[in-house]
C-alpha cells in the first residue's frame, strides 16, 4: 500500500498525488499522443471519435455530474457548437477564432435556457431539456438560409495558419488537434474542481439549503453552471461536424443526448475519468458489437443478418446492468479494485456503501 | 446596538401562525438559547434568519443591516452562519471540501482566475487551507479530514457541521439542536466548545436545544416559546422556574 506523507498544503491543492502518479498520467498521455505512429488510420479515427465523445461528456458532467442537473438535451448544445463554427469558418472568420468563439457562443446559448430552468428540479429538468432538443432540430430546419436545412453543411476540413487540418486527408493532424482540445479542457475541468466555484457546484448538487446558507446564490451557480457545460459541449460538437464532415438536421438528435446522458452514468458520475470512461463504451460498443457478430455468426451461421436496434437493446441492457449493479459506473468499480489491493487483505465489502438518510431538512419552497 | 434584533415579527403559513408578534434581541459575546416544546417555532426563528421564509409582518436587524433586504445567499456575507438539525452536509465529499466551502464568502477570485488556476487563486487556496485547518484543529476533526461525509458516523457529522459553519468566519453562529442525538460525553464535548467558541474565537451563539443541563450550563440567556409566542426570557434559571414554562411543559396543576 502506498502512503503519501503529506508536508505540504500544496500537496493537497495539486492535481495529483506524488510523483508516481504523476508520471502514470504522463506517460498515459505520450502514449496517446504517439497513437499515430502505433494505430492504423481506421482506429485512430475511432480514437478520435472517443475523444470528441469525452469531451462532450465533460460538458455534461459538469451540469449533471458535479452539479446535479439532469440534461436531456445536449444534443442541442453539440448542434448548436457545431453550426457557430462551421458558419463562423464559412463567413470568413479563422478557425483559431472561430473555434474558441463557437463554445463562447454556445455557453451564452446555455445561459439563455438556464434561466428558464432555474426553477426546475429533477425529472421536470430532465423533460424541459429534452423538449429542447427535439426543438432544436426544427429550428435548423426552420432557419435553412443560414443551416442548409434538411440538406445539410458539409465541412472538410479547416485551416491553421494555413495548413490544412482535415479528418480524412490528415488524419494524424486532426486527431492532434482533438488531442489538445481535450488535454486543455481537463486541465480547466481539474482546476475548476480545486477552486471555490467547483466546490460550490458540488455544495449545489449535494444541498442547496445549505449551499444557500454558506453563501452560494443558487440561481447564479447553476447558470455558470449551464454555462461553461454548453461550452465545453459546444466544441465537441464543433470538433464532432469536423470529424463527420457533413451533417445535417438530423445528425444530433434526441438519441445522442440520450447517449450522453448514459455514457457518464456508466463512466461514474461525478469524476473526470467517468467522462473518458464512458466514452471508450460508448465509442468502441458498436466495434466490438459487429466483431462479437462476426464470431458469433461463423459459430452459429446466418451471422450476417442485420439486426435492427441491436446496439440501442445491448446500450440499455449495459446501463440496467450498471444502474442495478454498480451506480458509481466503471470508475467506481476500479476505485474498489484499487482499494482492493491497496488494502489487501483487509478490504471490508460495504466499504463503499452509502449510508442512507432518512431524515432530511424540510424542503423549504 | 444588539447585534441580531427581532421586532414584533409575525410569520403566518396560511391559517396558521408560526411565530407570533416576537420580539428579541441578542447582544454581541452571549450564547443565547432558545427552549420551547416541539412545533413552538423555534426552528421557525432560524429560517426566518436565514431568509428563507418572508416575515408577514416585522422587522429583523442584524448588525446594523435590514436581512430583509438581502437574498438567503446573503445573509452569510454579513457574518451568519447556521448548522441544520437533520444535518445538511456535502455528502458526497471529503470533510476538507465542506469546510472548504464555508469558505466560499471569502472569495476574491473569478471563474476565469479559477479556470486557469493563476498564482491570486492558488494564494487564496492556501489561505483558505490555513483558515480551515485551524477549525479541524480546534474541533479536533484530524482524523476526519479525507473521509467523506457519507461514511461518518453521526456524531462526527454533527461536529463537521459546526466547523464548516465556523469556517465562514462568523460574526453569529446559529446551532440547530447541536446535542440532539449524540451521547452523553459527545454533549460534554459540544458544551465546551460552544463556551470556546465564544470566549477564544469571540462568536456570539444563537442556539435552538432541548437538553436543559446543556442551555443551563453554556448560556447567558434563554428564551423559552410556545405555539410561537415568548413566554419568558432571562438567565436559565428565571427561565426554568417561570409559571408559564412550567405550565407550557407539564401543563396546568389542577
Amino acid at each position: 500500500m502506498r502512503i503519501v506523507f503529506k508536508t505540504d498544503y500544496m500537496q493537497d491543492i495539486r492535481p495529483w498525488k506524488d510523483g508516481y502518479q504523476l508520471s502514470l498520467y504522463l506517460i498515459l498521455l505520450a502514449v496517446v499522443f504517439a497513437a499515430p505512429w502505433w494505430l492504423d488510420a481506421f482506429y485512430l479515427g475511432e480514437l478520435t471519435n472517443v475523444l470528441i465523445w469525452a469531451i462532450a461528456g465533460l460538458g455534461l458532467m459538469i451540469l449533471t455530474g458535479h452539479t446535479g442537473q439532469a440534461s436531456l438535451g445536449h444534443a442541442a448544445f453539440l448542434a448548436f457548437g457545431c453550426y457557430a463554427n462551421v458558419i463562423l469558418i464559412e463567413s470568413g472568420v479563422p478557425f483559431l477564432v472561430a473555434f474558441p468563439l463557437a463554445g463562447i457562443l454556445t455557453g451564452i446559448a446555455g445561459v439563455t435556457v438556464a434561466i428558464p430552468a432555474l426553477r426546475l428540479h429533477g425529472i421536470y429538468l430532465a423533460i424541459f431539456t429534452l423538449a429542447l432538443s427535439i426543438l432544436m432540430d426544427d429550428l435548423i430546419v426552420l432557419a435553412e438560409p443560414i443551416t442548409g436545412g434538411v440538406a445539410g453543411k458539409y465541412m472538410g476540413g479547416v485551416e491553421i495558419f494555413g495548413h490544412l487540418v482535415d479528418r480524412w486527408g490528415t488524419p494524424e493532424q486532426f486527431y492532434w488537434l482533438v488531442l489538445a482540445v481535450t488535454v486543455l479542457v481537463t486541465l480547466g475541468y481539474i482546476n475548476l474542481l480545486r477552486t471555490p466555484l467547483g466546490r460550490s457546484f458540488i455544495a449545489v448538487r449535494d444541498s442547496e439549503v445549505s449551499a444557500q446558507a454558506m453563501g452560494i446564490d443558487i440561481a447564479r451557480t447553476k447558470t455558470v453552471s449551464f454555462a461553461l457545460s454548453c461550452a465545453v459541449t459546444g466544441w465537441a460538437g464543433a470538433l464532432m461536424g469536423l470529424y463527420a464532415g457533413a451533417f445535417n438536421n438530423e445528425t444530433f438528435s434526441v438519441v445522442i443526448s440520450i447517449q450522453l446522458l448514459m455514457m457518464i452514468v456508466i463512466g461514474g458520475l461525478g469524476s473526470i475519468h467517468g467522462a473518458f470512461l464512458g466514452a471508450i463504451v460508448i465509442g468502441f460498443l458498436p466495434q466490438f458489437l459487429s466483431i462479437a457478430k462476426e464470431y458469433a455468426g461463423a459459430l452459429f451461421g446466418g451471422g450476417t443478418v442485420a439486426i435492427p436496434g441491436l446496439e440501442f437493446g445491448i446500450f440499455g441492457m449495459i446501463l440496467i446492468g450498471f444502474i442495478l449493479f454498480e451506480p458509481m459506473g466503471i470508475y467506481g468499480r476500479w476505485l474498489k479494485i484499487r482499494t482492493w489491493f491497496e488494502l489487501f487483505p483487509f478490504y471490508r465489502k460495504d466499504m463503499f456503501k452509502r449510508q442512507k438518510s432518512y431524515l432530511k431538512t424540510e424542503r423549504l419552497r | 446596538m444588539s447585534l441580531l434584533e427581532f421586532e414584533n415579527v409575525t410569520l403566518k403559513f396560511g391559517g396558521l401562525t408560526a411565530v407570533n408578534d416576537l420580539s428579541f434581541s441578542v447582544e454581541e459575546g452571549e450564547v443565547f438559547a432558545i427552549v420551547g416544546p416541539n412545533g413552538a417555532g423555534k426552528s421557525t426563528v432560524f429560517n426566518l434568519i436565514s431568509r428563507f421564509y418572508d416575515p408577514y409582518a416585522g422587522q429583523i436587524r442584524f448588525d446594523g443591516h435590514d436581512l430583509l433586504q438581502v437574498k438567503p445567499s446573503g445573509v452569510a456575507a454579513y457574518g451568519v452562519a447556521r448548522t441544520f438539525q437533520n444535518i445538511e452536509l456535502f455528502e458526497h465529499a471529503t470533510v476538507l471540501q465542506n469546510l472548504l466551502v464555508g469558505r466560499h464568502r471569502h472569495r476574491r477570485t473569478n471563474l476565469l482566475s479559477e479556470v486557469f488556476f493563476t498564482p491570486s487563486a492558488r494564494r487564496q487556496e492556501l489561505e483558505n487551507r490555513e483558515k480551515v485547518e485551524e477549525i479541524i484543529d480546534f474541533l479536533d476533526l484530524q482524523a476526519y479530514r479525507d473521509k467523506m461525509i457519507a461514511g461518518l458516523p453521526y456524531g462526527v457529522r454533527k461536529v463537521v457541521e459546526v466547523a464548516r459553519a465556523l469556517a465562514t468566519d462568523p460574526k453569529l453562529l446559529l446551532l440547530d439542536e447541536p446535542a440532539s442525538g449524540l451521547s452523553v460525553e459527545e454533549t460534554t464535548d459540544m458544551r465546551w466548545w460552544i463556551d470556546d467558541i465564544r470566549r477564544q474565537m469571540g462568536i456570539t451563539v444563537l442556539m435552538v436545544e432541548h437538553d436543559m443541563g446543556l442551555v443551563s450550563g453554556v448560556s447567558d440567556r434563554v428564551l423559552a416559546m410556545a405555539d410561537g409566542a415568548k413566554l419568558a426570557l432571562g438567565t436559565p434559571a428565571q427561565v426554568q422556574s417561570h409559571p408559564a414554562v412550567v405550565e407550557a411543559y407539564l401543563g396546568k396543576a389542577s
